[in-house]
């Protein structure tokens, strides 16, 4: 053992408790907050770790493995856990044969996600055991525990972080892995097999392994009374718990880490040594719920206090509870914001300025792409899910067939490749004319350029095969598929034009790589001041590389990747080429 | 030893995980508590970003709550007045002077706010406003600027140099060492 301290994020910590358990397989798909998990799995000998194309995939390939018999963990962020539900649900049937975790990342305050669902509610839904840490230690721990618990219960366990576990560091020791024999298969269709017949023989077992696991839970060392001596009790779990701590010294604590089932006896204990409950806890009332349903004889307080709203942080507590609010210095208002933008050089920008130049109704969808929905730009009309851009444009040609003449699908090569093209085959089979942009820049950029199955490259950085996508839309029926550069804007509008008004589905494939994987790059165009009428035509590329300064257009040399989308759209040639490469 | 919380603010890609790391790894050294909150993922592209570090005998919240931050670290000065709530009044900033103008500026539909370092040294009880980009060897590498920003504050900070260039070298790929340790040298050996 090695006692040294040493600090990592949540997620770092995540993939060594899953080493040290002896994990010998981890699936993802990347998504923030949960991204880093497999990248940092995948350093670890021994451990066969792989993207797949979606969270469904992903836990899919984890049962397999796990009823091969090794440990297996799957992270996915909170949405994604929509996408893995359909096997989850029945998952919980089958159980286990090595252990299996499947790792929640929730969004709470949605820094980078499109809702703030609770996801404690899946591991509720599917009769499973949740642990939440909080803190990297914890989780580094409690994935180890997981691992145990899922092979003793025979059960899938949810661990579930939130951005502030994962994306935060903080200190934890090392421990060594322990290795673990694969098993091996063994035939069992009564438990592997869920046919109805069957899964009617599971299902109480499920519920048998329910209130064992509620009697585990009360004997957890991941729950613990930490005893104070105030009147106050606080229930809280996961970085709500820390939160809470630094606000209230004094409280009396129940620390819930193994947080379902809950540990009801021990919060009547906790109940009997305090005169009020207050729940801290972020999202839904999902412990107060619970708690209201027990009757206790103290009064129980939570959502009415403190929201069902985004983020709680310390200050909360101090304002809420204790009446205290710090003294904050106030700045002036109307402060410019500053949203994230497609970086300078990005090939999704003159798709964007194309779509909106032609007036288009855009069915968006998730990726760096949706920053197309924001000022100047402003093109993309809806974001959903992963996948919804092509159904949605589906949608609209099916109730309204003249639709389909101004409005397009857009979706990264990431985002289609995981849940794009099924939709894409109900176009074709249901013959709905619409027209779908696949943004192809080579890579998923948004969570931090990860590989996918049309890179050609694995999560290991091996050669890998890379499916075609213009193979691919034709295999699937798509007649009308063309490739076009994306920072050619006229082929651009021109095969636009041309595939609103067929009466087939129609395909375009945008094509450059993502400007994070461009090495070499020609120097930044110049302006030229007697040329720039002060037209601004070009700043509604909203080029964070350009500017509009004393009625001339300015471009910003350190920043600017020379993409050359300024130069086609001025009429004046006031931006010309400096010829020659950016380090010359 | 008393609780320290700073936040270092700038915007997406300048760098402030890597000096939120260093800080952390110069802490554990140190033998104290530590926890880091970071900004990953959509505003990372170019959007406003903030890390936040906390030091002490025992830390329990990874996020400083507002009005509690005791130094505010800007690689950007409008990104600076943005932050300020989160500080103590009695907190110090450091700041580059370096102005990035956010997108409703570059498109003309806001002006990038005047008599910033006025309002903040109004507002707190210290101001480090130093302009990166003009002093050696920052100059020559733009994305020196965080361990040169890193320097002052470690200066203003009450642990030895050697500590901090041995932690550098701890966290900063090999390659990259030297220049990182130069340019933070030129912020600690700053005025």
């Amino acid at each position: 053992m090695n006692d040294k301290l040493v600090i990592m994020t949540g997620n770092e910590a995540i993939a060594r408790g899953a080493y040290e358990a002896g994990v010998k397989v981890g699936t993802a798909y990347p998504g923030t907050p949960s991204t880093e998990i497999l990248e940092n799995l995948a350093r670890y000998p021994g451990v066969n770790c792989n993207w797949s194309s979606n969270e469904k995939t992903a836990l899919e390939t984890a049962i397999g493995a796990s009823m091969e018999g090794a440990r297996v963990l799957t992270a996915m962020k909170h949405v994604g856990v929509n996408v893995a539900a359909d096997p989850l649900l029945t998952l919980s049937y089958t159980g286990v044969g090595g252990g299996l975790v499947l790792v929640s990342a929730d969004d709470p305050g949605m820094h980078s996600s499109q809702n703030e669902q609770d996801n404690r509610h899946y591991a509720r839904f599917a009769k499973i055991p949740l642990l939440e840490p909080s803190d990297s230690a914890e989780a580094k721990d409690y994935v180890i525990y997981a691992f145990e618990l899922s092979e003793r219960f025979d059960t899938p366990v949810m661990l579930r972080s939130s951005t502030r576990i994962s994306h935060s560091r903080s200190t934890l020791q090392l421990g060594q892995r322990e290795e673990k024999e694969i098993a091996g298969f063994e035939k069992n269709p009564a438990k592997y097999v869920m046919l109805p017949g069957y899964a009617r023989q599971r299902h109480p077992l499920v519920e048998e392994r329910l209130l064992a696991l509620e009697a585990e839970a009360e004997l957890s060392p991941l729950n613990r009374i930490e005893p104070g001596t105030g009147k106050m009790g606080v229930i809280c779990s996961g970085v709500a718990y820390q939160y809470a701590r630094e606000a209230l010294p004094e409280a009396s604590f129940l620390k819930l880490g193994f947080s379902h089932p809950l540990p009801k006896n021990m919060v009547r204990q906790f109940a009997s040594t305090v005169e009020e409950i207050i729940v801290f806890e972020e999202l839904d009332p999902f412990f107060e719920e619970q708690l209201m349903a027990m009757k206790l004889e103290i009064p129980v307080r939570g959502k009415a206090l403190f929201g069902l709203l985004g983020e709680f942080g310390a200050e909360m507590i101090r304002e809420k509870l204790l009446g205290h609010k710090e003294e904050q210095i106030e700045v002036r208002p109307s402060i410019p914001a500053r949203p994230p933008v497609m970086c300078p050089g990005c090939s999704h920008r003159g798709v964007f300025y194309t779509l909106k130049k032609l007036k288009l109704k855009v069915m968006g969808d998730i990726g760096c792409y949706t920053l197309g929905a924001l000022p100047p730009l402003e093109a993309i009309d809806s974001c959903v899910c992963m996948g919804a851009s092509i159904g949605m444009a589906l949608g609209m040609a099916r109730a309204n067939p003249a639709s389909a003449a101004d409005t397009v699908a857009v979706i990264g090569d990431s985002t289609f490749l995981h849940s794009g093209i099924t939709p894409l085959l109900d176009a074709v089979y249901n013959k709905a004319p619409i027209t779908v942009l696949i943004l192809d820049n080579s890579t998923t950029a948004m969570t931090g350029h990860q590989e996918h199955p049309g890179t050609g490259t694995s999560l290991q950085g091996e050669p890998a095969p890379n499916v075609e996508l213009e193979n691919l839309c034709r295999s699937l029926g798509v007649k009308r598929v063309t490739v076009v550069e994306a920072f050619n804007l006229s082929h651009l509008q021109k095969t636009l034009k041309e595939d609103l008004a067929a009466p087939e589905p129609s395909v375009i494939i945008t094509r450059h790589p993502c400007v994070f994987l461009i090495k070499d790059f020609d120097r930044p165009p110049v302006v030229d001041e007697d040329s720039c009428t002060g037209c601004q035509v070009c700043m509604k590329l909203g080029c964070p590389a350009l500017s509009f300064k004393d009625e001339k257009a300015k471009i910003n040399s350190t920043i600017c990747n020379a993409c050359g989308l300024c130069e086609q759209l001025c009429r004046f040639e006031a931006i010309n080429p400096a010829g020659g490469k950016a380090g010359d | 030893m008393k609780k320290t919380d700073i936040l270092i603010a700038g915007v997406g890609g300048q760098g402030t995980i890597l000096t939120g790391r260093i800080i952390a790894a110069l802490a554990i050294a140190e033998g104290l508590d530590v926890k880091t909150a970071e900004t990953h993922g959509m505003a990372q592209r170019g959007g406003s970003v903030i890390t936040h570090v906390r030091l002490g005998e025992k830390v329990y919240s990874p996020l400083i709550p507002p009005g509690d931050g005791d130094i505010l670290l800007s690689f950007e000065k409008l990104e600076a007045l943005r932050w300020l709530p989160f500080l103590s009044k009695k907190g110090t900033v450091i700041v580059n002077t370096q102005e990035l103008e956010p997108l409703p500026v570059l498109t003309g539909s806001m002006e990038y706010p005047e008599g910033i370092l006025e309002e903040i040294e109004g507002k707190v009880s210290r101001l480090i406003a130093v302009d990166a980009l003009s002093v050696d060897p920052v100059t020559e590498n733009p994305r020196m600027v965080n361990t040169f920003l890193l320097g002052i504050l470690a200066k203003n900070m009450p642990y030895e140099m050697e500590k901090w260039l041995k932690v550098m070298e701890e966290e900063i790929k090999a390659k990259l060492v030297d220049a990182n340790k130069k340019a933070f040298m030129a912020g600690w050996n700053l005025q």
